[in-house]
């Protein structure tokens, strides 16, 4: 993501949440449903207030099934809209989810994680929707999701979900997590755009005489419900191909040239293997990081040459293993161990034992 | 041969998929005739549909028409009309659409007092999936999933849109089509959330045939003078509420623009 150089920029204390809601803002986005849950519910709180100030709606619905079918709604009506939740509230989000990616509808649904499953530990960080952010809805459907790993991501990287969501017609989801969305880090982003200096609004599919139809069940090229199997094939395969795009595929590659060790890491376990690549080179233990910001579609490409001269892949996540899987499928021929933490990040001291074991 | 109103559906995907003589298929032609009285713009009209055989009504409207899923129509619908007020939004649910797992969203949207109008088809079970028992299914009756008689109490969808806050209540049947005509097109000029609940029973799963429905229709719905929505029994119908009530897409509005 690159930061416009003409944009003011000064350091400041921000929180993940109050970064997203910046963003979101300054992204044009100009409706927001949602409904209260902690550790999103700063975000909420942001855009109540910002939102009426910038001519858009900020609207608490009655639970998180209308929130995100309203969020649809409205960006079919022509609004960038998003939504913003955490696990128990992102499970019940998930059928509308696939409405969304079938009718190709961009709306960007941000979840910030807690320790599941069902009400878990509302005060306490996990990664564990990582496969329900994927794969959550029935069916199969094209999604993007987007995982930041600072403060300064949660900024960039909602920017990009909104960018990515009307460019390829797709729901996108960003996975942040408690840490992430309550931590305060000294950044320098950009400041909150004044109202003229922003386009407000997204794609209009209602109002304007198309007169379409537009449905969650399978349709043909006319956009009418049909039951062939080949006019099904075709749609799937059509709706895949568009994130079928190594530009959406985003990572960040530290020290990997030469590394015998390679972390692959994502979210707020990025920021642990970091220090544990410090400490490691210190010991000239030659290890290095790829940090995976697209969970899907996922950097296959890049994943396999960043990994090509590492022994041992290991993967740290606060779940019991759920990128992992899909890194092992990946690299299937490689070392790949993961480590696991629970409701807290794994330090970097046991990253390091782990290598050193 | 073709009206008036037959420019307003999108005729070429008729014959419809609801069974001979559904009552689903006479809505579809009374809203059209009413949707032309109204002189509502027809591009600034978008219609929603939830799931159910109710719900397939929206592939037969030559508007902009969404179909959603199960449940969410006005939810989805809120989201549309708040994003842009000009349009004008229809909202077609089922009974166990809009009152079961969508009663929610239902209560909620008369509450708001917003400006949709939702004509909920009262078959008083589950067509679609085969005839099980709904929330609006009388106590006792026999379906699918209550062989031996329904235990439960049935709602009225009236009474509750009513008591949730709706401003624009009515409730006719598919035998009564000119006060059904006459209802839709007034809710639609509403400025609120109104609710016009039509009963047209289901010829498929009652096993009844479709004139014998229709004279149950005719014989035992019956229109009066009533003072008070307490005083609605089920077999009543009428406009139960014309009411002026500040509307949410505005005052939500107004808080921006004071
Ligand atoms: C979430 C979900 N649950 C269940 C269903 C299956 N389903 C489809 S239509 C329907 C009920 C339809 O009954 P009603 O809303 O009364 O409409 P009708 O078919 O009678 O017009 C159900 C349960 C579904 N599509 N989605
Ligand atoms: S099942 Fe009942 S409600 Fe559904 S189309 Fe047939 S008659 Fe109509």
């Amino acid at each position: 993501m690159k930061v416009e150089l003409e944009v003011e920029t000064k350091k400041e204390l921000l929180q993940g949440n109050e970064a997203v809601v910046r963003a979101a803002i300054n992204s044009g986005c100009n409706f927001f449903a949602g409904y209260p849950i902690t550790p999103s519910s700063e975000i909420a709180h942001g855009m109540a207030e910002l939102l009426p100030k910038y001519d858009g709606i900020f609207v608490q619905m009655e639970d998180e099934l209308a929130s995100i079918s309203a969020a649809i709604g409205a960006a079919l009506a022509g609004a960038r809209a998003m939504t913003a939740t955490s696990g128990p509230g992102f499970s019940l989000m998930q059928e509308s989810i696939g409405y969304a990616a079938i009718t190709e509808t961009p709306v960007v649904i941000f979840d910030v994680m807690r320790a599941g499953p069902s009400t878990g530990i509302p005060t306490a960080p996990s990664q564990g929707d990582v496969l329900q952010a994927k794969h959550g809805s029935h069916g199969d459907y094209p999604i993007v999701v987007l995982a930041p790993a600072t403060v300064r991501d949660s900024y960039h990287l909602t920017e990009e979900a909104f960018k990515v969501a009307e460019e390829y017609h797709v729901p996108v989801i960003v996975l942040s997590d408690e840490i992430i969305g309550h931590m305060r880090e000294s950044v320098e982003l950009p400041k909150l755009k004044a109202r003229d200096e922003i386009k407000f609004g997204g794609i209009k599919r209602l109002g304007i005489g198309l007169r379409k139809h537009i449905t969650g069940l399978v349709y043909d090229e006319t956009g009418m419900p049909t039951t062939e199997p080949e006019k099904y094939e075709k749609l799937l395969k059509r709706l895949f191909s568009k994130i079928e795009d190594e530009k959406l595929m985003k990572y960040k590659m530290e020290e990997t040239e030469d590394a015998e060790i390679l972390f692959v890491t994502y979210g707020s376990t990025y920021r642990s293997a970091k220090t544990a690549v410090k400490i490691l080179r210190s010991k000239s233990i030659r290890a290095g990081l790829f940090k995976i910001e697209t969970l899907n579609p996922m950097p296959e490409r890049a994943l396999k040459k960043a990994s090509e001269n590492a022994s041992r892949i290991i993967v740290p996540e606060m779940n019991m293993g759920q990128i992992v899987k899909e890194v092992k499928a990946i690299l299937c021929d490689r070392d790949v161990i993961g480590i696991s933490s629970f409701a807290e990040l794994t330090t970097p001291e046991t990253l390091v034992r782990a290598v050193e074991a | 041969m073709k009206n008036v109103y037959t420019d307003l559906l999108r005729t070429e995907y008729l014959p419809h998929v609801w069974c001979a003589g559904c009552g689903n298929g006479i809505v579809l032609g009374v809203f059209a005739k009413a949707f032309g009285y109204t002189g509502i713009n027809r591009d600034s009209t978008v219609i929603v549909s939830g799931i159910g055989c109710s719900g397939r009504i929206t592939q037969y409207l030559n508007f902009d028409t969404v179909h959603t899923t199960h449940g969410r129509a006005l939810a989805f619908a809120t989201g549309i009309k708040l994003a842009n007020p000009e349009l004008n939004v229809v909202v077609f649910m089922g009974d166990g659409d809009a009152a079961a797992i969508g009663g929610n969203h239902l209560i909620h949207a008369a509450r708001r007092n917003i400006d949709l109008t939702a004509i909920i088809i009262n078959n008083s079970l589950y067509g679609m999936t085969g005839g099980q028992v709904a929330p609006t299914t009388p106590e006792g009756k026999v379906t699918k999933t209550t062989p031996f008689g329904n235990p439960e109490h049935p709602f009225d969808i009236s009474k509750l849109v009513a008591a949730a806050g709706a401003t624009y209540v009515a409730r006719f049947t598919s035998y009564h089509i000119k006060w059904l005509e006459k209802a839709i097109a007034e809710a639609m000029l509403h400025k609120g959330f109104s609710v016009v609940e039509v009963i047209i029973g289901c010829p498929t799963h009652w096993r009844i045939k479709p004139p014998e429905l229709m004279k149950i229709q005719k014989e035992k719905y019956r229109r009066r003078n009533y003072s008070s929505i307490h005083e609605i029994k089920p077999w009543d119908i009428g406009v139960f509420v014309r009411e002026i009530k500040p509307e949410f897409t505005e005052r939500i509005r107004g808080i921006i623009n004071p």
